[in-house]
């Protein structure tokens, strides 16, 4: 009973055809992969794109006068033109302090009864700005809106007192990339590496794991179904449901987000297909060690999504990270790909950048099913 | 009858399998050998845990021995699965169907899996669909099959592409009894027309008389083996039929399961089945006795006699002494505990219980009895206030349990079919648990925890996590949970599935105890010799009522005329097939 390799061919091919079949029909038909796959994404996209925005506008600021002036008028109305501040006036710093208290504001401002006496006579003349420092970026980033309103309304006084201040250097800012700074621009391509990641860990764990639970593993294990034709029969499924997912997530960015796309779309394609692979190693990893969905879950929930949202620089800067913890972010695949995207979307194909995030990508993916090929054994011990 | 100079098609040689469960090192299979020749249906008997799952999954080449050998047609399964799992069947017990695909897509499948060309198909598929009788549900999804038709689909993939040897794992549990006739007219089938050797694991002690051949397993080794009738005869003429005139079948039973030489004495149709030892004379067991009037004539031998003096021989047995009830007053009368008046429950445009009218009294046995999904489970959800009836009245111990208030629920026990334990804490901590709850406190908390750790015998586990427990211990730890706050109402839903006889012996006598003592007990079972322990019953299908009455009743109505009573088996897929169907 020797087959011909051509036979042993036919057959490997229709047992392949068979398992895709099969999980192509599953998907159709079990409405739980649909949802994690194509809603899932977009729930989370308008969630990060409508919901979160890291941006400081119209920080609610206080602004309390002792002694109204001119002076202190002009200043006011200087700060009221800011589009970072929106400013109210309280009465007296008791009701401010309170106000910083309750959060009703995040800034209070405190001009003192001598500041109109001491500017006019061109002595210096103290501010007072309170901050709320609970959340410490936020209240640099507002003190920076501060500091700035203060120094315009200084060089406007200046230039209306027909004094040319003396400055000897100007700053000539431009903001390169995301010339809006629109958190959304770098959020939404990020968002896209940990929407695949959730698909391609994730689902794959579940699936594998449900097999288990099922009963239905045990039932192809003794079929003269390969390893490899098993694993193969989910990787491809999996790959095409996450290119999927994929789409639609650019699809958003690009139509309802207003997020410029300055690379080449196919290599954005190819960079993804190529991170999928190495998503949809871990979780079929998981799911060689994990008979149960729980377990799977929960392992891919702690071990691949929350390191693809914490650690892979798409909200938490890695370089203000310590460094055990920026070392860490190095064996987080979802941290080249955010890299990738946040340069392809806002600065374009650059190579060097492509290049070496590809070939970490690469060379984890390559580990990652490996180690899952190698570990899975036809064998229920 | 045997071929003995012919090869082997499965050899067994010292196989030695282990598993470790925590810091417990279990032995499933200690030194085990066999042979299985073409011999049409070798049987695989033994109780739950005694290792006829992990033997299933050494032949398929799934778990590797610790040592030893297992050959299937010359070929070892330790090195070469792949080639072993091309020429054999293997049907785990739980066959993985893929509950979104249809019949036929599952076909399909397998059909790709199996290897099978294309153009041979629509034969196969054709040849099967007449054995299973599936062929009109070709486009249903398996995961809307019954459970007797789920099996009987998983056959079908087993057998896509055809095999010499198959390998059914406990094939027919939780099959009801009509499926597990047809499941065997199949097996019966292909052994005929194919030649197919079978191996088939059952705990099932009726099923062992349908094999060609036995090997019965207990602790992980084969504690004998043979043709059926052969063992059978070894118990041949010490089977009686026992009754005393005057007195009820139960307390017949707590006379004589004690008397010394007694193997066995099980309720039976109308009598007492009592097996004894061979030593043991009718004359002298009715002496030792003490029944006046007793009566014992001659029973043919079955297997189960057989097994169970097998295993008296091997195993100790458990006696628990019920405390803590009073008596009931045997002038007390008929007093109503529950009552079910026109009872119905839908889930969308599914009737799963239709008006249905019964009532239970105190100290008695009643069965709800039915096949998958003739909605005894759901009757039985409501009774304990789980589920909401979609209209009809029922009361339990007076109140609806869906309103009552603590108190009233305190008065009933409760055991599911899942046991409810806790997994990882000790059998101590899990007593500890449930006493708590039932505001059981100080000296007698103590002293019922120590009657659930005596009464069970399961002090000498008292310190074993309950998830490391065997079946049989579990039930018996799930049991005593249910019983430490002395309830009058104990519910039991499918107490004894997947437990072996001698446990399931021992249950019983507890629960006649129980009864005894006017504690009312509404159980439902799928294991129609069960029916026999109940004083009355019910027999649903569709989600409506067959049947109500005693045993015997239930017995006459279906026989008609003849003198001969039927067994509950035979009764009940009597009244299931008869044509009240098409009010379905």
């Amino acid at each position: 009973m020797i087959k011909t390799s051509a036979l042993g061919w036919v057959n490997r091919m229709q047992r392949l055809q068979g398992l895709l079949r099969k999980e192509f029909l599953q998907i159709v038909r079990d409405p739980s992969s649909i949802a994690i796959a194509f809603v899932m994404p977009m729930v989370l996209l308008l969630l990060f794109g409508y919901g979160v925005s890291l941006n400081a506008r119209n920080v609610p600021v206080a602004l309390v006068i002792d002694q109204p002036s001119g002076v202190a008028a002009d200043f006011a109305g200087s700060f009221r033109q800011s589009e970072y501040l929106s400013v109210v006036q309280l009465p007296n710093m008791h009701v401010g302090k309170r106000a910083l208290r309750a959060h009703r504001v995040d800034a209070v401002i405190h001009l003192r009864s001598q500041f109109a006496r001491e500017v006019q006579a061109g002595r210096s003349a103290p501010i007072q700005v309170l901050l709320n420092g609970v959340d410490a970026n936020t209240a640099r980033i507002i003190r920076g809106y501060i500091e700035g309103s203060l120094s315009r309304w200084l060089q406007q006084r200046a230039e209306r007192q027909g004094q040319q201040a003396a400055r000897p250097v100007m700053l000539a800012s431009r903001i390169w990339f995301n010339a809006n700074v629109r958190s959304r621009n770098y959020l939404v391509p990020g968002l896209i590496a940990v929407i695949m990641t959730l698909i391609g860990a994730m689902l794959t764990a579940l699936v594998v794991a449900r097999e288990w639970e099922r009963g239905t593993m045990e039932a192809l294990m003794v079929t003269p179904v390969t390893i490899g034709e098993v694993l193969l029969g989910k990787l491809l499924p999996y790959f095409l449901l996450g290119m999927g997912g994929m789409a639609t997530s650019v699809a958003m960015a690009l139509w309802l987000f207003d997020v410029p796309l300055r690379g080449s779309v196919w290599v954005l394609f190819a960079v993804s297909a190529v991170f999928m692979l190495a998503a949809l190693g871990m979780g079929l990893l998981i799911s060689v060690s994990s008979r149960s969905q729980f377990v799977a879950g929960q392992a891919a929930i702690v071990s691949t999504f929350l390191p693809a949202f914490l650690l892979s620089g798409f909200i938490f800067d890695i370089h203000s990270m310590t460094g055990p913890i920026r070392l860490l972010t190095y064996l987080v695949p979802a941290r080249y790909f955010v890299s990738f995207l946040q340069t392809g979307f806002l600065a374009g194909d650059v190579w060097p950048v492509i290049f070496v995030d590809v070939s970490a990508l690469a060379i984890m993916a390559a580990i990652l099913l490996g180690i899952t090929l190698r570990r899975s054994r036809k064998r229920l011990d | 009858m045997t071929l003995a100079k012919a090869q082997p098609i499965l050899e067994a040689r010292e196989v030695t399998r282990t598993f470790r469960s925590g810091r417990r090192c279990i032995t499933a299979l200690a030194s085990v050998n066999l042979a299985i020749f073409h011999d049409g249906v070798v049987g695989l008997i033994g109780p739950d845990g005694a290792g006829k799952t992990t033997f299933m999954r050494l032949a398929a080449g799934l778990l590797r021995p610790d040592s030893g050998e297992i050959r299937i047609q010359g070929v070892s399964t330790r090195d070469q699965a792949l080639t072993i799992q091309s020429r054999i069947g293997y049907m785990p017990q739980r066959f993985g169907l893929y509950t979104d695909l249809t019949v036929r897509e599952n076909l399909d499948l397998y059909a790709d899996l199996q290897g099978v060309a294309p153009a041979r198909r629509s034969a196969r598929y054709d040849a099967l669909m007449q054995m299973t009788g599936l062929g009109a549900f070709q486009r249903r999804l398996a995961g809307k099959l019954s459970g007797g038709m789920k099996q009987k689909l998983g056959l079908a993939c087993t057998l896509v592409q055809p095999k010499e040897l198959l390998l059914l794992d406990e094939p027919t549990v939780g099959v009801d009894p009509v499926s597990r006739r047809e499941l065997w007219q199949i097996i019966d089938r292909l052994v005929e027309q194919e030649q197919i050797t079978v191996l088939l694991s059952t705990a099932y002690m009726d099923e062992a008389e349908r094999c060609r051949y036995v090997f019965v397993l207990n602790n992980g080794c084969v504690l004998s083996h043979g043709e059926p009738q052969a063992l059978c005869s070894r118990m041949q003429g010490h089977g009686y039929a026992a009754s005393a005139p005057g007195m009820h079948r139960r307390a017949l039973q707590g006379h004589l399961v004690r008397a010394p030489g007694v193997l066995d004495a099980v309720i039976e149709r109308e009598w007492l089945r009592v097996v004894t030892e061979p030593t043991l004379t009718p004359e002298r067991l009715k002496g030792r006795a003490g029944v006046p009037g007793l009566e014992l004539n001659p029973l043919p031998a079955r297997f189960e006699d057989a097994f169970i003096a097998e295993f008296r021989a091997v195993s100790s047995r458990w006696r628990t002494t019920v405390s803590g009830w009073t008596p009931l007053q045997p002038d007390g009368g008929l007093e109503t505990v529950i009552q079910v008046n026109a009872l119905e429950r839908r889930f969308g445009d599914f009737q799963a219980v239709r008006d249905l009218s019964f009532e239970v009294y105190r100290g008695e046995i009643f069965g709800l009895l039915g096949a998958n999904g003739a909605g005894k489970s759901t009757t039985f959800r409501m009774l304990c206030g789980l589920l909401p009836p979609s209209s009809g009245e029922l009361s339990v111990g007076g109140v609806d349990l869906r309103r009552a208030s603590a108190a009233a629920r305190a008065r009933i026990g409760y055991v599911s079919q899942s046991f409810a334990l806790y997994g990882q804490l000790t059998v101590t901590q899990n007593l500890r648990f449930f006493a708590n709850i039932y505001n059981l406190r100080g000296g007698r908390r103590r002293e019922r925890i120590d009657w659930a750790l005596d009464g069970f015998e399961l002090r000498a586990l008292a310190n074993v996590d309950a998830e490391d427990l065997s079946l049989g211990f579990k039930q018996r730890l799930a049991l005593a949970t249910a019983l430490l706050h002395q309830p009058e109402i104990l519910f039991l839903d499918e107490p004894t599935s997947g437990v072996d006889p001698l446990a399931r012996r021992e249950f019983w006598e507890l629960i006649n105890a129980l009864a005894e003592y006017g504690v009312t007990v509404l159980v439902t079972t799928h294991f129609m010799e069960e029916a026999d322990y109940c004083d009355r019953l019910v027999i649903m299908a569709g989600g409506q009522l067959l049947a109500l009455g005693t045993p015997e009743s239930i017995k006459r109505q279906v026989a008609g005329g003849r003198s001969e009573l039927p067994s509950m088996e035979e009764a009940f897929i009597t009244l299931v097939e008869s044509p009240q169907e098409e009010l379905r």
